[in-house]
C-alpha cells in the first residue's frame, strides 16, 4: 500500500498562565491510499485539533510543538510557508465539517463556490471549472445538477448542504479527505446517505479518508482501522474488526458498554464512571486511572502504546499481563470468540 | 385504568403570516396525532428533525397552543384550562430540553433554579427549602453542595441532571423529554438514560421520550410512536416496532441505525429524495414521494391510509400486511 500520511508524535500546546496545555500529546498515526481510518473520542479528546493540525489550522494562541513530524508523502507539512502551505489546503488533503451551513457563504450560489475551488487549484477557464462543478455535484449524488449549481445554499437541506461541502472539498481532487463527524447534524437517514457517498469516492477515487468521529456505530460499517483518543493521546487503534471483537483498553470496553443497542437483550447500561476531564486536570500517570474500574498501582505510571495483537496496540499497563485481571479475562484465546471483550 | 395522559387529533399550524408572506401557506407541523401514555410508562416519540416530535410535546403541556384538538391529563382537559388552573396543572407535567444551559439563568445558583419551583408551588418554606433542594440534588447524583455554584460550571451531563432536578423540585408525575441525551457523549448518554429510568422506578413517573435515536429510545420506552411530516405513521410495543416494523418508513429508520458492531451486515435501505416541506405535504399517503415498497400506487399517491392494526403494531399503510423487512439474515465472517 502506498503510504500518503505520517504522523508522529504530535503535539499542539496552548499557553495558560503559568505554562502550557497539551490537548494533543503525542499522536501518531499513518493512512494509505485507499484507506479510511477513524479516530474516535468523546468531546475534549483531541480529536479535531489534530485534524485541523495536518492543514495547519490550529487556532491562536495554540500552536504545533517542536519535534512533530506531519509528512504528506514527500513533503514537510511543517517546514511550509505561505504559497506552499496554501498549495497543500484543499489540493492535496480536503476537508468537510460538521455544520455545513457556516462552511458555504450565503451571499454565493453552490456553482460558484465549488468552481472557486476548481479555479483555486487547477488551471482551467471558468467555463470548464463550472463543467467540473457539474460534474462532480453529480458524483456526490445530487440530482438535478445543472439547476443546483444556481442554488444559494439556504435554498438546500442539511443533506444537500453536505453534499456539496463534499464536492467542494473534492474539487482540487485531494489525495486526503478530512471528514470530522461530517454526519453528526444530519438525520440519521440522511447520515446513511452521506457516508455512503464517502465511501463511494473513496472507492472509485482511490483517496484515503480521515473520518473523525464519537459514533462507534458509523465507524463500524465504514472504516479499515480506528484509533480510540481520551485526554489528548490514543489509547487504543486496531484494524475495525479486532477492535470490535476485542476492545481491550478499559476506556474502548466502556464506550462500547456505554452505547444502547438496536439488536440483542435490553439490559441496564454500564456507564463509564465519572465525566471527561478538561485538559487542566488531566491525572499524572494513566490519564484514564481515576475513571478507569481495573486500575490497579501501575496506573500511577504514564503507560505507551502496547501491543496485544498484530496491529492492535493499546495504551494500559494491562497489555504486559501481569495486573490484577490479566490480559487473559480480557482477550479471548480464540478468535472466533467475538463476544469477549467487555468484563 | 385509564391512560395518565390521552391526546386526540391534536393538530398545531404555523403561520407564517407577515409583510411579504400574505397567503402563505401554514405549516403543518402536527396534523392529527393521537397517543396515550399509562401511568408509570415510557412512551418514545420518534422522527427525525421537522417530523413535528417536539412539537407535540411543546403543546400537550402548553409551552405553545394547539391548532386543535384534544389532551386530557388524569381526566382534565389541559387545553380547555384557565392561567390559574393551568399553573397548577404544571406541578404535575414537567419538560427537560436536549440544551439545558439554554433553560438556565447564568445569573442564579442552581440551588436558586431548582428552588424556583417549591417557592412558586409553595411547596415548602424556609430552611425546608435548602433541604428539599439539597435532596434532589443528591437523588440526580450530585453533590449538595454544588447548589452554591452557577450553571457554567458544570459539564453537559452535569447540566442535564440539574434540569432534571428542577424538573422533580415540583414533584411531577409526567415529564416530556425532549431529546434529553442528544448533545450528550456516549459515556454520559448512558449515566443520563440509567438516571431517567431509576427515577421512573423509584417515583412511578411517566415520560413522553422525544428522540431520533432508535436505539435511545429502545432502551427506555415500552411504547414508540414513529412520526413522519406531523403524523404518526406507526406506533406500538417497543420490542414488536422494532423486530417486525409494519411501515416502509419505520423501516428504513430502524436500517439507517449505525450499529456498533461490523459483524453484522443489514441491508441499509438509502432513502431517496429529500422530505418534502411540511407547509406543501404530498397528497395521499405522506410518505410516498420517498417509499419503496413493491406495491407502492396509484392508491398511495390519491389516499391517505389511516392508522389500522397490522400484527402487532399499528400502522398507517395501505399495504403494511406485505412491507418488505431489511434485515439481511446471517452474519458474514
Amino acid at each position: 500500500m502506498t503510504r500518503v500520511l505520517d504522523v508522529r508524535d504530535l503535539r499542539i500546546s496552548f499557553p495558560v498562565s503559568g505554562g502550557r496545555l497539551h490537548p494533543v500529546d503525542g499522536v501518531s498515526f499513518s493512512l494509505d491510499r485507499g484507506e479510511t481510518l477513524a479516530l474516535v473520542g468523546e468531546s475534549g479528546c483531541g480529536k479535531s485539533l489534530t485534524s485541523l493540525a495536518l492543514l495547519r489550522l490550529v487556532p491562536e494562541p495554540g500552536r504545533i510543538d517542536a519535534g512533530s513530524v506531519i509528512q504528506l508523502g514527500d513533503t514537510d507539512v511543517l517546514a511550509l510557508r505561505g504559497e506552499a502551505l496554501r498549495r497543500i489546503r484543499g489540493k492535496r488533503i480536503g476537508m468537510i465539517f460538521q455544520d455545513p451551513m457556516t462552511s458555504l457563504n450565503p451571499v454565493f450560489t453552490v456553482g460558484d463556490q465549488i468552481a472557486e475551488g476548481v479555479l483555486a487549484h487547477l488551471p482551467v477557464s471558468k467555463a470548464e471549472a463550472w463543467e467540473r462543478a457539474r460534474g462532480l455535484l453529480d458524483e456526490v449524488g445530487i440530482s438535478d445538477s445543472a439547476a443546483r449549481l444556481r442554488a444559494y445554499p439556504h435554498q438546500l437541506s442539511g443533506g444537500m448542504r453536505q453534499r456539496v461541502m463534499i464536492a467542494i472539498a473534492l474539487s482540487a481532487e485531494p489525495e486526503i479527505l478530512v471528514a470530522d463527524e461530517p454526519t453528526t447534524a444530519l438525520d440519521v437517514t440522511v447520515q446513511a446517505q452521506i457516508l455512503e457517498v464517502l465511501d463511494d469516492l473513496r472507492r472509485r477515487r482511490g483517496m484515503a479518508v480521515l473520518l473523525i468521529t464519537h459514533d462507534l456505530g458509523i465507524v463500524a460499517g465504514r472504516a479499515d482501522r480506528v484509533a480510540v483518543m481520551y485526554a489528548g493521546q490514543i489509547v487504543e487503534e486496531a484494524r475495525t474488526g479486532d477492535l470490535f471483537a476485542r476492545p481491550s483498553h478499559p476506556y474502548t470496553q466502556g464506550l462500547f458498554a456505554s452505547v444502547p443497542r438496536i439488536t440483542g437483550p435490553v439490559t441496564r447500561l454500564t456507564p463509564i464512571r465519572g465525566t471527561v476531564p478538561p485538559p487542566t486536570a488531566w491525572p499524572s500517570g494513566c490519564r484514564f486511572r481515576p475513571r478507569c474500574p481495573q486500575a490497579f498501582d501501575k496506573s500511577e505510571l504514564p503507560p505507551e502504546l502496547m501491543t496485544v495483537g498484530e496491529g492492535h496496540r493499546m495504551r494500559c499497563w494491562l497489555a504486559e499481563g501481569d495486573g490484577p485481571i490479566g490480559m487473559a479475562s480480557v482477550l479471548p484465546s480464540h478468535p472466533e470468540r467475538s463476544e469477549g471483550g467487555i468484563p | 385504568m385509564t391512560p395518565l395522559l390521552q391526546v386526540r387529533d391534536l393538530v398545531k399550524h404555523y403561520t407564517t403570516a407577515g409583510l411579504f408572506r400574505a397567503g402563505a401557506r401554514p405549516v403543518r407541523a402536527v396534523d392529527g396525532v393521537s397517543f396515550e401514555v399509562g401511568h408509570g410508562e415510557t412512551l418514545g416519540l420518534v422522527g427525525e428533525s421537522g417530523c413535528g416530535k417536539s412539537s407535540v410535546g411543546r403543546t400537550i403541556i402548553r409551552l405553545q397552543e394547539p391548532t386543535s384538538g384534544e389532551a386530557r391529563f388524569d381526566g382534565v382537559d389541559v387545553f380547555g384550562l384557565d392561567r390559574t388552573a393551568l399553573r397548577r396543572l404544571r406541578r404535575r407535567m414537567q419538560i427537560i430540553f436536549q440544551d439545558p444551559y439554554g433553560s438556565l439563568n447564568p445569573r442564579m445558583t442552581i440551588g436558586a433554579a431548582v428552588a424556583e419551583g417549591i417557592e412558586i408551588h409553595r411547596l415548602a418554606a424556609g430552611a425546608e427549602i435548602g433541604r428539599r433542594v439539597g435532596a434532589l440534588l443528591e437523588e440526580v447524583g450530585l453533590d449538595p453542595a454544588y447548589g452554591r455554584r452557577y450553571p457554567h460550571e458544570f459539564s453537559g451531563g452535569q447540566r442535564q441532571r440539574i434540569g432534571i432536578a428542577r424538573a422533580l423540585a415540583v414533584e411531577p408525575s409526567f415529564i416530556v423529554c425532549d431529546e434529553p441525551v442528544s448533545a450528550l457523549d456516549v459515556s454520559v448518554q448512558a449515566q443520563v438514560l440509567n438516571l431517567l429510568s431509576d427515577l421512573q422506578r423509584d417515583r412511578g413517573l411517566s415520560y413522553l421520550f422525544i428522540a431520533h435515536d432508535l436505539a435511545v429510545v429502545r432502551q427506555i420506552a415500552q411504547r414508540v410512536a414513529v412520526m413522519y411530516l406531523g403524523r404518526i405513521v406507526e406506533s406500538g410495543p417497543t420490542e414488536a416496532l422494532l423486530s417486525a416494523p409494519r411501515h416502509p418508513y419505520t423501516v428504513a429508520l430502524l436500517s439507517a441505525v449505525p450499529e456498533p458492531d461490523p459483524t453484522r451486515r443489514r441491508a441499509r435501505i438509502v432513502l431517496s429524495g429529500e422530505l418534502p416541506s411540511p407547509s406543501d405535504p404530498p397528497p395521499g399517503c405522506p410518505f410516498h414521494t420517498r417509499c419503496f415498497h413493491p406495491a407502492r400506487d396509484e392508491r398511495c399517491r390519491s389516499e391517505a391510509p389511516i392508522l389500522r392494526a397490522v400484527g402487532a403494531t399499528t400502522a398507517a399503510c395501505h399495504y403494511a400486511e406485505s412491507t418488505p423487512a431489511a434485515e439481511a439474515p446471517g452474519r458474514d465472517a
